[in-house]
């Protein structure tokens, strides 16, 4: 019987894959629904002894199987894409069923929370130091210290929480790793809970994830056994972007207004229902089996650049020939990103700008595609890493609308309780529009009679920029959480590098 | 069974969990299509809040609805990476189609950012989507 393996991820659904899956048992093949490769321009991609076959439609399988496809890449292990990775925490990808317990354990699965549970939380705790991880939700904190002091908070109950609210545009790599490989994240909670002495954990998945949600309720189910006394339940968001920040993440879990809480008291101190509580993104979580397998902290430290540590799940998106998921250590330079690996825009046009970190990441100009993959050179650059979306577009993107649009979504998803993000973003798309718009008259607001210290002459162009600026360190400054903090970046870096889309 | 006593059903469906109001108004939101002031108001006695703190919670998540809208529903994605991928200038011919039989819904990532422009219809998901696909995906929810 001929088996043949396509991907049951969310990315290779949209694209078909249900259909090419039943073309293949309609021809008498045995389909395994497997994980994703992660290389999606070829998705579905179908995969036969080892070769692969993509973009397929069920019309191809006759040629699949009889070797004649035009769509042949050869054998995928070796394509340039997957061959030049450093797969650590995407190492199952495209190789396992997601749902299968034997897969799991044959490659590998559960020997990190077995050794973990051998060793004893201070010398978990201790490798995890080692290892260098630093939180990959985008804020790089490091992992060992925030385990560490949750350990060490006097509390009733503590917690693991996992941050699932994947909702920066350009990144799907969690999404990948929850659909794909979701016993290494509830091995990685495991052994976290194991340090730290938590009995409960959540994982807040966004709704737009239904795929993800189903397939976690399924794993957890699943390895319940396994990962007793501890237990996890998925904990589903409800349309708020900001509740992919820490605080408001967990005051939704709580059953409350997705709104930010000041800092301190940091969640490790008083989280999740007052208790401490670790909070780690899905990919800081899914780095842990490996990191406490055999010599696995060692080897995740010699990884990296600088103080960036271990590998990056990259993703490649928007405009981009070869979009997907590239997992390499830390350094890599956007060149190399968009060029040799991503094959360039898909339209074939040039590239104009790069956003890396989401809708609060700096637009990166082609003048600094040389800059390496590091927390601290972007922090130096003005620019962020985030959770690793790379999204490239070509040179037909206005500048000016992407900044409007990040002021706009700001003003959307504000959670209201800071005011330089309510109002601030609000503020900001007037000055945008107003500057993009030519008109130098004050705005409806400014010419009410109560505005007693607005100007009474109408502001030159070069007044209504130094005002943005102005609002924008405003925002950075005074905002409580990376919503507004953030949103000067990408506003501020396309007015600095495209002063000409601003009219 | 009415509305009232199938809400009792779901409060107490979940009254072993801790910090229950999210899970409760998407089951109700799923089974009624909204979250009206009603049903507010039972919730709020069956979880000991207020009315103001459950409308509070109700108003300030995207995915809770004040009344129910019986269209079908397109979700299609705006953010930046689809807009890299020209999204917008889909638009118009997708408002189009939809006119006021379909209820086109701009969502912000579906997690598919490298083969935008996306859509969702139910936990369906489409791909490279370009304007034909579209407006066909539309024409038939």
């Amino acid at each position: 019987m001929t088996v043949v393996r396509i991907s049951d991820d969310a990315l290779a659904l949209a694209c078909g894959a249900d259909a090419v899956a039943a073309a293949f048992v309609g021809a008498g093949c045995t389909v395994e629904r497997v994980s994703s490769w992660g290389m999606h321009w070829l998705e579905p991609l179908v995969e036969l002894d080892g070769k692969g076959f993509g973009p397929a439609v069920p019309g191809d399988v006759a040629a699949i199987l009889n070797g004649t496809s035009a769509k042949a890449i050869g054998i995928i292990a070796d394509h340039p894409f997957i061959a030049r990775q450093q797969r650590l925490t995407f190492a199952r990808a495209g190789k396992t069923r997601p749902l299968d317990l034997a897969d799991y354990a044959a490659t590998g699965g559960w020997a990190g929370l077995y050794r973990a549970r051998s060793i004893g939380a201070p010398a978990i705790i201790a490798e995890m130091s080692q290892s260098g991880l630093r939180g990959r939700g985008g804020a790089g904190f490091p992992a060992g210290i925030k385990w560490q002091t949750v350990a060490s908070a006097p509390g009733d109950r503590k917690f693991i929480v996992c941050n699932a609210d994947e909702g920066d545009s350009g990144t799907f790599a969690d999404r990948m790793l929850m659909e794909g490989d979701p016993f290494q994240l509830i091995e990685g909670m495991a052994i976290a809970a194991h340090a730290v002495g938590a009995g409960q954990g959540y994982i807040y998945v966004r709704s737009e994830y239904p795929h993800a949600i189903a397939k976690l309720n399924a794993a957890i189910t699943l390895a319940a056994e396994i990962i007793a006394p501890f237990t996890i339940e998925v904990r589903v968001g409800a349309g708020a972007y900001v509740c992919g920040e820490e605080t408001s993440l967990l005051n939704s879990i709580e059953g409350k207004r997705g709104e930010v809480r000041a800092k301190p008291p940091l969640p490790a101190h008083q989280g999740l229902f007052g208790q401490p509580t670790v909070i780690n993104n899905v990919l800081t979580l899914a780095a842990v089996p490996h990191i406490l397998s055999e010599g696995g902290a060692v080897l995740y430290d010699s990884h990296g650049f600088g103080r960036s540590k271990g590998t990056k799940p990259i993703q490649l998106a928007g405009n981009i020939r070869h979009g997907g998921v590239f997992e390499t250590p830390f350094g890599i330079t956007l060149h190399d990103l968009i060029y040799d690996i991503g094959g360039g825009t898909a339209s074939g046009r040039p590239v104009k700008a790069v956003q890396v970190g989401g809708p609060l990441g700096a637009y990166i100009h082609p003048d600094r595609f040389d800059l390496p993959f590091d927390y601290e050179a972007y922090a130096g650059a003005d620019a962020l890493i985030g959770h690793g979306g790379v999204v490239v577009f070509d040179d037909t993107a206005d500048m000016g609308k992407l900044a409007r649009f990040a002021m706009e979504f700001c003003a959307v998803e504000s959670c209201g309780k800071c005011t330089p993000c309510r109002i601030g973003s609000t503020r900001g798309v007037e000055l945008i529009d107003r500057i993009r718009g030519g008109a130098t008259a004050g705005g409806a607001v400014e010419s009410l009679p109560q505005m007693h210290n607005a100007a009474k002459t109408p502001r030159s162009r070069e007044a209504d920029i130094e005002l943005l600026e102005d609002l924008c360190e405003t925002m950075k400054f005074g905002s409580l959480c990376a919503l507004g903090g953030f949103t000067p970046y990408p506003v501020l870096s396309a007015l600095r590098h495209w002063p000409e889309d601003f009219g | 069974m009415n509305r009232s006593a199938r809400l009792v059903e779901i409060v107490a469906a979940h009254a072993g969990r801790e910090g229950p109001l999210l899970p409760l108004l998407h089951e109700v939101q799923a089974e009624f299509g909204c979250v009206d002031g009603e049903a507010e108001a039972q919730l709020a006695h069956a979880l000991n809040l207020s009315r103001a703190e459950v409308h509070g919670v109700v108003s300030f998540y995207h995915d809770f609805t004040a009344t129910a809208d019986p269209r079908p529903c397109v979700q299609l994605c705006r953010a930046e990476a689809c807009q890299a991928r020209g999204v917008e200038a889909l638009v118009p011919a997708a408002q189009a189609a939809a006119g006021g039989r379909v209820k086109l819904h701009d969502v912000y990532c579906l997690g598919l950012c490298s083969v935008g422009p996306n859509a969702r219809v139910g936990d369906q998901l489409y791909a490279r989507l370009d304007q034909g696909s579209l407006v066909e995906l539309i024409e038939r929810a």
